[in-house]
């Protein structure tokens, strides 16, 4: 008798756990009685995935895509290097190629947490240098479905966080946490982003407009991991739900640890960048 | 008719079953009213065929939504709307208006996204006002400055007087979401309301394309909610004063109901949505389905006020007017139904809403009516028998003078018809409401103090990828906007030029010299990806460039523009744009104000082929089942004359119509044969049944028809004056119209019908008998033995 009701027991318990099998909760993760502290350390798990990756190179195309199905691409390059202190956001670097008109102007960015980041842009048309004074974050990049502030380093202190739920997202399991920008020129009142249990990476963010209404879904693909150890996502795509249009963003020939150092992100090197 | 006979007799033994049948018939059709539901979208007015809506959603998907909430203010004292309290409602409506449910895009004074060179090489793209609670005299002075000389702003969001400012809020509803037009107008509302109260010296308005479609549905609820009873009431009022007869009345009252009910409910099945329009079908179909039954109550009376029992009355009713009911129903039915050639579907649900009723009217009056009136206390009327007596007087009298009567009423047709080309075309939207609706006076004060929401768009390509920074291109657009601002009709122009030039100018230390189009391709290009990055979430150029950068549009704002002005302004930008600008550049504008403008001669053609297929096809009916070939020729005089007369002689009142004249046909059609078919029907019993003369068979007819004939016209010019109180002027133009042509029509029948067939038909000598060509066994020759009274 007594060992048929453990039986019972065991299996019950089996069905119970069986969907969260695939994953473990991870340890010192708080629990779901405390959903701010849960979300934030589920952002600082991220964070501390791309801890120490020193500076990266890579290629980046875009299709976008309006409502009537016309199609235009734009390329760039990328260049990012690790901000050291923790307290304040990476240094970037862009070229553009294409499209042909604005080949060869630069963009250097010293990206701030809730201060606007500094921009300085390099016109080979005129020659010089500019510095951008501007706020904003939250247009859309070079006509895309992408704001400034959708692919720019996602530093922990930009938001405020409260984990929802957990749940399955493909093969993995998510973390469902609500994230509310701190920064006072965000184009969104907050965006609820599925992070996976196991390693920790973006897999969809949506995104709510200023009267919190639905406006666009970002899902990541094809992660690829380098190093051993960082992972990056090769496929964004961008669904506006208002407008019907979309942008598919594709990084190529990602480099990691290629020796760029502060000196490759300065406005004289603006100028030296094509 | 035996045939009708034993159906009279079956119906009022059984008169029970009969009712519980038709009203199962006329329940189901009513259920469906469930299902019926109110559309707000103006585009609904245009075809998916139509060319200037496929144009207007090309724009639409392209770009961005054209679709707005305008909020246009100004202070009550005369100050000036740049005011600090007026910047302060600017900037309060600016974060309402990015509440408004779909809004996109927010346009003001104080989000405006300012460039400003800081010393020579640092950009400053920032809000104009970024905080109006800081902020000073001088600072409002460069606000003030800024925005007069920027042409973006000036003649738009202020006016050049500084009295009237506006924001403009953008929205993308999703299409055929009733909902959504409807969440949008009740936040806007909201926001206009709490504004109201906190700035209780600055007059507030509302407008824009978001509450013309919400007036469109606001006046067809109206429209159901006050019409529809009046017409009721009216109707009610005609039948006791011209029957005295309570309970007859009363049966006609459901009869006339459930004819109306039932096909709205039908619609609903069919999934017809209510426009303004549609909304006038059920005072058609009471119209309609009361002169059926005034025919068949009234002969019932007049039979029973012989002498006739009373269920005899109501068989021999049924058995005399079976065939003319039937066939009015069926034109009237053809009439309306023709309204399906319209190119504006609200028409068509009309056409079909009201034919459906005209259908549901025919059989409950042949079922429903008849059982009522069996079971019901009646008794004959001594007034519908005076009336007929005064009918026999005035027969006489037409008989008497019948040459002069053909000669004047022959003129009064031609003369009608002859003003007839007076009328032209002209469709303003905005004129569709009367002053009571809000809208409409919103709209006017807008538009007299600032802007109007008559706005078109040219979309114009540069010919290559990212080709709009091409200088020559960025000339040319200049160019254009420069022409147009000299236009009279135009109240202010948006082009990409004046942003490419005010970037330009804030590269160059904000120096006026640079004002203008940069010296090359890249160079412009450049600053637009600088001045694109720095710009905030719904204040970026998507909305003036398509996505490849090939092309980018103009966008024009219009004072109240009449259709035959608006075509001079196309006509006139075209010639500039051919003589100024490459063959791609050769294009006709889009937009709302464009589709509206065309409206008219659109539905105007359609509807002529529409029109022309159901008079032929009505005509061939009452040749049909006259079964006579000059009786019906001579029929298609007071078919025909009526709409053109009554046309004509409005055009002396008003010579501008709108699109809605193209309705008039066919809906007046249907419904003026009937009179025709009446008078028609029993002057060939008469003439070649009972075998009289063509005077006497005159005679026999408007006393056997008149009192209903005139009954039912005045019920059907009651019903179409009822329309006439809609607040929606397209619906009270044609209830007008119908009305007159209804008049027109009874007119035409009792004094030159008349004096035609006995001209025509009893050419040689009137008084003399029938005789009939073959030897005939049909009793005309016994008939024409005894001399008629």
């Amino acid at each position: 008798m007594s060992f048929n009701f453990k039986l019972t027991h065991l299996s019950l318990a089996a069905a119970l756990l069986l969907p969260m099998a695939a994953w473990a909760e991870r340890p010192g993760l708080p629990g779901p009685d405390q959903p701010e502290a849960r979300g934030k350390a589920i952002a600082e798990i991220t964070d501390a995935t791309n801890l120490g990756f020193g500076d990266t190179t890579s290629e980046m195309e875009m299709i976008l895509t309006n409502a009537n199905g016309d199609v235009s691409e734009r390329r760039l390059r990328f260049n990012t290097l690790e901000n050291k202190d923790v307290t304040d956001g990476d240094w970037s670097m862009m070229i553009f190629d294409e499209p042909a008109d604005v080949a060869g102007t630069a963009m250097l960015t010293y990206a701030h947490i809730l201060d606007p980041d500094e921009q300085w842009m390099y016109l080979p048309a005129l020659k010089r240098v500019k510095r951008i004074s501007s706020v904003n974050k939250s247009g859309p990049f070079m006509g895309s479905e992408f704001a400034f502030e959708d692919f720019s380093s996602q530093e922990v202190g930009k938001y405020s966080y409260k984990w929802l739920r957990d749940e399955p997202c493909g093969e993995l399991t998510c973390h469902v946490v609500e994230r509310r920008p701190l920064y006072q020129y965000s184009g969104y009142t907050r965006t609820v982003a599925w992070t996976d249990s196991t390693d920790y990476q973006s897999r969809k963010v949506v995104y709510y407009d200023r009267k919190d209404a639905l406006l666009k879904t970002l899902t990541f693909g094809d992660y690829q991991l380098y190093l051993d150890k960082y992972w990056r996502a090769h496929e964004l795509f961008m669904e506006n739900h208002v407008t019907k249009k979309t942008t598919t963003l594709r990084w190529e020939d990602y480099a990691f640890q290629t020796g760029l150092t502060a000196e490759d992100f300065t406005q004289n090197s603006l100028k030296r960048a094509r | 008719m035996p045939a009708m006979q034993q159906y009279g007799e079956f119906v009022v033994r059984r008169p029970f079953l009969v009712i519980f049948l038709s009203l199962l018939v006329a329940l189901t059709g009513l259920s469906g009213g469930r299902y019926l539901g109110f559309t707000n979208d103006y585009r609904y007015f245009f075809s998916n065929e139509n060319p200037y809506l496929t144009a207007f959603e090309e724009l639409e998907r392209t770009y961005s939504s054209p679709d707005t909430i305008i909020y246009v203010y100004q202070p009550k004292d005369g100050s000036d709307a740049s005011s600090r309290e007026g910047l302060n409602l600017a900037y309060e409506l600016t974060e309402g208006g990015w509440q408004i449910p779909f809004s996109t895009r927010v346009d003001s004074l104080t989000n405006f996204q300012n460039t400003r060179a800081i010393g020579e090489d640092d950009l400053e793209v920032r809000d104009l006002v970024p905080d109006p609670a800081d902020i000073d005299n001088q600072r409002i002075k460069y606000v003030e400055d800024t925005i007069l000389n920027e042409p973006l702003l000036a003649g738009r969001l202020l006016s050049l007087d500084k009295k009237t400012a506006a924001v403009l809020v953008s929205l993308r509803p999703p299409r055929d979401d009733v909902q959504a037009t409807t969440a949008i107008v009740i936040k806007a509302r909201e926001i206009h309301e709490a504004m109201r109260a906190k700035y209780p010296d600055i007059r507030i308005e509302l407008t824009g394309s978001q509450m013309l479609s919400n007036a469109f549905s606001e006046a067809a609820q109206e429209d159901l909610a006050t019409l529809t009873p009046t017409m009721f009431v009216i109707i009610a009022l005609v039948l006791i004063f011209t029957t005295r007869k309570l309970w007859a009345t009363f049966a006609t009252m459901i009869v006339v109901t459930l004819s109306a009910g039932a096909a709205m409910g039908t619609g609903g099945w069919l999934g017809f949505p209510l426009s303004p329009p549609a909304s006038g079908a059920p005072t058609i179909v009471l119209t309609v389905a009361v002169a059926d039954c005034v025919h068949i109550l009234i002969t019932a009376l007049v039979s029973q006020g012989q002498g006739m029992e009373k269920r005899q009355a109501i068989v021999e009713s049924l058995k005399i007017n079976a065939q003319a009911v039937f066939l009015t129903s069926v034109t009237t039915a053809i009439g309306l139904f023709s309204l399906n050639f319209s190119d504006a579907p609200p028409y068509r649900d009309l056409g079909n809403f009201a034919g459906i009723g005209s259908l549901y009217a025919w059989v409950l009056s042949m079922t429903l009516f008849p059982a009522l009136l069996a079971v019901l206390p009646m008794k004959g009327s001594a007034v519908v028998d005076r009336q007929s007596r005064s009918m026999e007087w005035l027969a006489n009298i037409i008989i008497d003078k019948r040459r002069p009567l053909m000669v004047v009423m022959l003129a009064v047709v031609a003369l009608g018809a002859g003003l007839l080309p007076r009328l032209t075309f002209n469709d303003r939207f905005v004129e569709y409401f009367d002053e009571r609706v809000d809208f409409r006076q919103a709209s006017d004060w807008a538009s007299d103090n600032l802007t109007g929401i008559y706005i078109i768009n040219y979309s114009l390509e540069s010919g290559d990828v990212g080709a709009v920074s091409d200088p020559e291109y960025l000339e040319n657009l200049d160019n254009f906007a420069g022409w147009l601002r000299t236009q009279p009709e135009v109240v202010h122009v948006a082009s990409f030029s004046d942003v490419v030039k005010r970037i330009n100018r804030s590269f160059n230390g904000d120096r006026q010299n640079f004002y203008a189009v940069p010296e090359n391709r890249q160079l412009a290009a450049q600053y637009v990806l600088l001045y694109e990055m720095s710009l905030p979430y719904g204040l970026d150029l998507n909305d003036q460039l398509n996505v490849d950068k090939s092309a980018s549009r103009v966008v024009v704002t219009l004072k109240d523009l009449s259709t035959a002005e608006m075509k001079a302004l196309r006509a006139r930008a075209l010639d500039w744009l051919r003589t100024n600008t490459p063959e791609r550049m050769h294009v006709e504008p889009s937009g709302q104000a464009v589709m509206f403008s065309y409206i008219g001669e659109r539905n105007f053609e359609a509807m002529t082929v529409g029109t022309i297929i159901a008079f032929v096809l009505i005509s061939a009916c009452l040749m049909l089942v006259l079964r006579s070939l000059r009786l019906g020729l001579i029929s298609l005089v007071p078919n025909i004359a009526p709409p053109a007369v009554a046309m004509g002689f409005f055009s002396l009142y008003q010579y501008e119509v709108g699109f809605w004249t193209a309705f008039v046909g066919a809906t007046a059609i249907g419904l003026i044969v009937d009179a025709t078919v009446h008078m028609l029907s029993k002057y060939r019993h008469a003439r070649f049944e009972l075998g009289y003369s063509s005077v006497e068979s005159v005679r026999y007819s408007f006393t056997t028809v008149g009192t209903a004939l005139w009954v039912c016209s005045f019920v059907l010019i009651a019903g179409f004056m009822v329309l006439t109180l809609s607040p929606f002027l397209i619906n009270a133009m044609l209830g007008r119209i119908v009305a007159l042509t209804i008049l027109t029509a009874l007119v035409l029948d009792f004094l030159l019908l008349p004096a035609l067939l006995m001209w025509i038909d009893g050419r040689g000598d009137p008084n003399a008998p029938y005789k009939a060509k073959t030897g005939s066994k049909d009793g005309a020759e016994e008939a024409a033995a005894q001399p008629a009274e």
